[in-house]
């Protein structure tokens, strides 16, 4: 159906080709999975198939790309677009119409189909991806799930025989992505389509893919071939991959459902090892132990006694050091919980405490004049935030500790980035309160507020405005009134190798997002938010940020991260908030909150349920330490 | 339409289930009648007859033509500009409001009615202003105050800046001001109750095409508007202050960058999805179609100054209609090239008749009423002050304007604007 002969691919004014030599055959009805580090000409690939590439986007192609036996060549992306369907990365930059309905038919009139044929494809459409409740529906109204089905849908009206897709489930939370899975494998299965996507969370696509295309590295040839064989040595792979590959399982399994039926041995195993709090093996959570058996609610007051000692951390690092910040020392390695299990016992259960901490948490509390009113970095209570006649929240109570990493998840549209846009003063609150450092946050002054609180918006790019690395990093310097260099010796840190010249346009989504947490950190804010940090970042670039922001909890800074992502919760974060219509749903330690729900519970805790592990780190830690 | 029994509800269809008619029931419906509907219980033969003609919940294919909203809300302004009457200027503005309250959906453009109203105050207050600081011809006799007067140099003679306010010229300019305001609304009205989108399907063939681009071009304003508010966000995360002329200077760029991106990528999904596929023709129909559209658009323009200048206005017509003629040749020629269908048009039928045929009437019963004998009482005097009447044909024919609320199908259950839901 699709065959690349030898393509290379060059963009202009580039120095190397950004695809070389690719040979490719994908046949039909098949779905392939198309995958590799970021930067290696995943989309490239994708746009080739469409005609985009060269057509839309310029540059050289090389070679031929055929589809359905129409050359790329010589056929312009609408003279493929009957055969060739593609939805882009951001579905609203796809949409040309405005109701559901007129988006679903656009393709189709393009096309010159007559009135009766649309009618039918768009009701048949609507039935197969669920969305009948829709069809009337302003677009701009749709959330990120429903946005992605009518983009799908938008192209299937004309029956393409390939669909295209460029990460379809990346911004969407893990309930949506499984929706938009399952319609895919319907179209593979029932109609015959062929369907190539790009996607970086394997962890959602790959067992339902029918063959790999694996592009290593940058002007690598591409490997092709059977899933399990393609993963099984790909440096890109799900958790339920490299847990096979650590129990020595073979062929590998791509499914949880695969891995459970192999896992017994390894539970046995493992069932005599106590099971470490999230983020063990590092051992950066001095609360993780203490919150585990905590009734949902109470892990505050927990936290409330445990905090101190991070509390000196914090004023330690706030001192900006001649030789910027140190990230990833301090309290480090192999060193454990400067407080004890036996510190708290079950002490912190007494209704004394309990109402000293309701009481702190009613009442603002004034700056630095107790050392309790310190301890933690950012409460609301009863928050309530109203948009217009949509509540976005609705009585949430947050207490954040020092050096505590907090995933808040929920759906698309539950209310996480109200409640961080809340934190960091951009939404003032409809009723209760939020205090973040002592201070009332949308009624502080934003200078002074970047020494207390920063976030990383869901585009990082929105927080860059110079035009090099430098200039930027100056600018950060004088904003937050940090030493010159502060923010330069964090890139370095969090970025090694970056060009004082380099354009930050020109840099990878991870690098970017390094770039805005450095600019974010220079004002060495104690709490530190981050909307949706892990979209678009492979693996690779995952791990660097796990590894960056484990650092900083150490460090003592709070965390607070709104995601889709379990596996970077399950890795990070010490306590789990689950949002639903803007209320809290569930607050408590990760492996208590994401184990036991299906849709929030990572692969490794799926694969050796009930046992409390949440990832392949965890588990590899217990597996050297037990016999 | 006016006469309705009790129990009979407005909006609901015969046979609509329960909870339609409750949420109905919530809805700013006109007439809220109180006594519980049940469906198929009709007690006269009469009333089943009238409740077959009621308004239909508004779904797709009943929706009225685009058009059809438009000539309404042109008739309703075409009235507004012959009178400055305040009493029948508020009754349009009332008319104008109440039928968008009872018909308008929760669409984003829907919400534009809003934003007029506002224009329309502004554009009295800014009326009344001019008129004090500048002075009026109005020659008054009740002085309310006295500003001080700038001394103006003997060149600018008749240019008076301050002085003695009237009541009179404030009147007079309220007057003035408010006929601009309803003018403003009743566009407003329109714009709120018909789908832009939905009016670029009536064009022809050959147009439609660029109508799209105009379209997509149209969306850039509020994605614009999106892309500012979320810089302005992004500067406070940066502990920089969000007003100011720096701030503006630092936001636009990236702000134009990121417009221009999104338009690109919507220009790519368009060429992707087929936008602009055209039509083997040959060579001589092309240009044809070149030489009929240019020709007949020459001949427009010619025709139209034959027309305005004193002399040739004996070749004006003809040619003039010989230009439309030739012009619209060539589109209908052009459309064959275009190889698009259309995926169900909005269909003119009785309802888009009656909304649009309720606005012409109102628009002509009011410009007969401004020539007959009696029209005094559409312009009420300010010199001397007299309180305006209410002139009771006129009024009764600008209620007229009233019946689309009663025939336009009624919008189908509210979704909240902007909401986000679950994507269950």
């Amino acid at each position: 159906m699709i065959r690349f002969e030898n393509v290379s691919v060059t963009y202009e004014g580039a120095a190397a080709p950004t695809l070389e030599n690719i040979d490719l055959t994908v046949p039909e009805g098949e779905l392939v999975l198309l995958v590799g580090p970021s930067g290696v000409g995943k989309s490239t690939l994708l746009g080739a198939v469409s005609g985009l590439v060269p057509h839309f986007t310029g540059g050289t192609l090389r070679g031929r790309v055929t589809v359905d036996g129409r050359d790329t060549r010589t056929h312009k992306p609408r003279e493929l677009a009957d055969v060739v369907g593609t939805v882009g990365q951001d579905p609203l930059a796809h949409f040309v119409t405005d109701t559901v309905e007129d988006e679903l038919a656009y393709g189709m009139e393009s096309l010159g189909l007559a009135p009766g044929v649309m009618r039918r494809r768009v009701e048949e459409t609507l039935d197969l991806l669920g969305l009948v409740e829709l069809r009337d529906r302003p677009i701009a109204t749709l959330s990120g799930g429903q946005r992605q089905r009518v983009a799908i849908g938008s192209v299937l009206t004309t029956h393409p025989k390939v669909l295209v897709l460029d990460e379809p489930t990346s911004a969407l939370d893990p309930a949506a992505a499984e929706e938009v899975l399952a319609v895919l494998q319907r179209l593979v299965h029932d109609l015959g389509t062929t369907v190539l996507m790009a996607e970086h969370r394997l962890e959602r696509v790959v067992q339902y893919a029918d063959r790999v295309v694996l592009l290593p590295a940058p002007g690598a040839g591409p490997v092709v071939g059977d899933p399990a064989t393609v993963m099984a040595d790909s440096p890109v792979r799900p958790p339920v991959v490299t847990l096979a590959r650590l129990a020595g399982w073979s062929p590998v399994p791509l499914s949880v459902r695969d891995a459970r039926r192999r896992a017994g041995a390894l539970r046995d195993r493992l069932a005599g090892v106590v099971a470490l709090p999230p983020g063990a093996g590092a051992s950066s959570s001095p609360y993780g132990l203490a919150a585990v058996g905590d009734a949902p609610g109470e892990g505050a007051v927990a936290q409330r006694d445990s905090a101190r000692p991070a509390i000196e951390d914090t004023a330690r690092s706030a001192v900006p050091g001649p030789g910027g910040a140190r990230f990833g020392k301090g309290r480090g390695g192999e060193q454990a919980p400067p407080s004890g299990p036996a510190d708290r016992g079950p002490t912190h259960h007494r209704p004394t405490q309990r109402l000293l901490a309701r009481l702190l948490r009613t009442t603002p509390a004034p700056a630095a004049s107790t050392p309790e009113a310190t301890h933690l970095v950012a409460t609301t209570t009863a928050l309530a935030v109203r948009r217009a006649r949509v509540e976005a929240l609705r009585r949430v109570d947050l207490a954040v500790a020092p050096g505590e990493t907090v995933a808040l998840m929920g759906r698309n549209g539950a209310g996480k980035s109200t409640l961080l846009n809340a934190l960091v003063g951009m939404v003032e609150p409809t009723a209760g309160t939020v205090t973040v450092g002592g201070r009332t946050p949308h009624r502080t002054d934003p200078r002074e507020l970047i020494r207390q609180v920063g976030l990383v918006p869901q585009e990082p790019r929105d927080l860059l405005y110079a035009d090099t690395v430098a200039a930027e990093c100056a600018a950060a310097d004088s904003d937050a009134g940090a030493a010159p260099g502060t923010c330069r010796a964090l890139v370095t840190e969090l970025l090694p190798g970056v060009a004082d010249a380099t354009h930050p346009r020109d840099l990878s989504e991870g690098q970017r997002l390094a770039l805005a947490l450095a600019i974010v950190l220079t004002g060495r804010p104690p709490l530190l938010l981050l909307d949706e940090p892990t979209r678009g970042l492979d693996y690779a670039a995952k791990s660097r940020l796990v590894a960056v922001l484990k650092g900083l909890a150490e460090d003592g800074h709070a965390i607070v991260l709104a995601t889709h992502d379990v596996e970077l919760a399950a890795e990070l974060a010490h306590r789990v908030v689950i949002l639903a219509g803007g209320e809290v749903v569930a607050d408590g330690p990760t492996a208590e909150v994401v184990v036991s729900s299906p849709a929030f519970a990572p692969q490794v805790a799926k694969i050796l349920a009930p046992q409390p592990w949440l990832t392949v780190s965890q588990v590899e830690a217990a597996l050297e330490a037990a016999p | 339409m006016e006469t309705r029994s009790p129990g009979q509800r407005p909006g609901v269809p015969h046979g609509a289930v329960g909870h339609r008619a409750h949420r109905q029931a919530a809805r700013p419906v006109p007439h809220g009648a109180a006594a519980p509907y049940r469906p198929g219980h009709g007690t006269h033969p009469l009333l089943d007859a009238l409740r077959a003609t009621r308004a239909p919940v508004a779904s797709r294919s009943n929706a009225l033509h685009a058009g059809a909203w438009w000539l309404w809300a042109l008739g309703l302004a075409v009235a507004a500009s012959r009178t400055t009457n305040p009493l029948l200027l508020g009754l349009l503005v009332g008319v104008a409001g109440y039928v968008v309250a009872a018909r308008r959906t929760d669409a984003p453009w829907a919400r534009s009615y809003g934003a007029f109203v506002r224009l329309g105050l502004l554009v009295i207050g800014v009326r009344v202003v001019f008129s004090v600081a500048l002075g009026s011809p109005i020659a008054g006799r009740h002085v309310l105050f006295t500003l001080p007067e700038v001394p103006m140099p003997g060149w600018a003679d008749g240019v008076r800046i301050g002085g003695r306010v009237f009541a009179e010229q404030i009147v007079f300019a309220l007057y003035d001001g408010a006929k601009l305001a309803a003018l403003l609304i009743c566009v407003g009205a329109a714009n709120a109750l018909a789908n832009p989108a939905r009016l670029l399907k009536s064009l022809p063939g050959a147009l439609y095409e660029a109508g799209v681009a105009v379209v997509v071009a149209m969306t850039f304003a509020p994605n614009m508007v999106a892309d500012v508010l979320r810089l302005r966000t992004a500067r406070r995360l940066r502990g920089r202050p969000t007003g100011g002329v720096r701030a503006v200077a630092q936001i636009g760029l990236p702000v134009l960058e990121g417009a221009l991106e999104r338009s690109v990528a919507v220009a790519a999904s368009m060429d992707a999805r087929g936008y602009g596929r055209t039509a083997q023709v040959p060579p001589a129909v092309r240009h044809t179609t070149t030489a009929l559209t240019l020709g007949g658009l020459l001949g427009v323009c010619a025709g139209s100054y034959g027309l305005l200048a004193a002399e040739g206005a004996r070749y004006g017509v003809p040619l003039l209609v010989a230009g439309l003629v030739a012009a619209a040749g060539g589109l209908w020629l052009g459309s064959r090239r275009s190889v698009r269908s259309r995926y169900r048009p909005d269909r003119w039928g009785v309802r888009s008749w009656l909304v649009a045929g309720s606005g012409a009437a109102v628009a002509a019963l009011m410009i007969r009423a401004a020539t007959v004998p009696g029209s005094e009482a559409l312009h009420p005097g300010v010199v001397p002050l007299t309180a305006p009447e209410l002139p009771l044909w006129p009024a009764l024919s600008v209620l007229i304007g009233l019946l689309p609320a009663f025939v336009a199908p009624v919008p189908a259950g509210a979704v909240p604007a902007g909401a986000k839901e679950s994507t269950r």
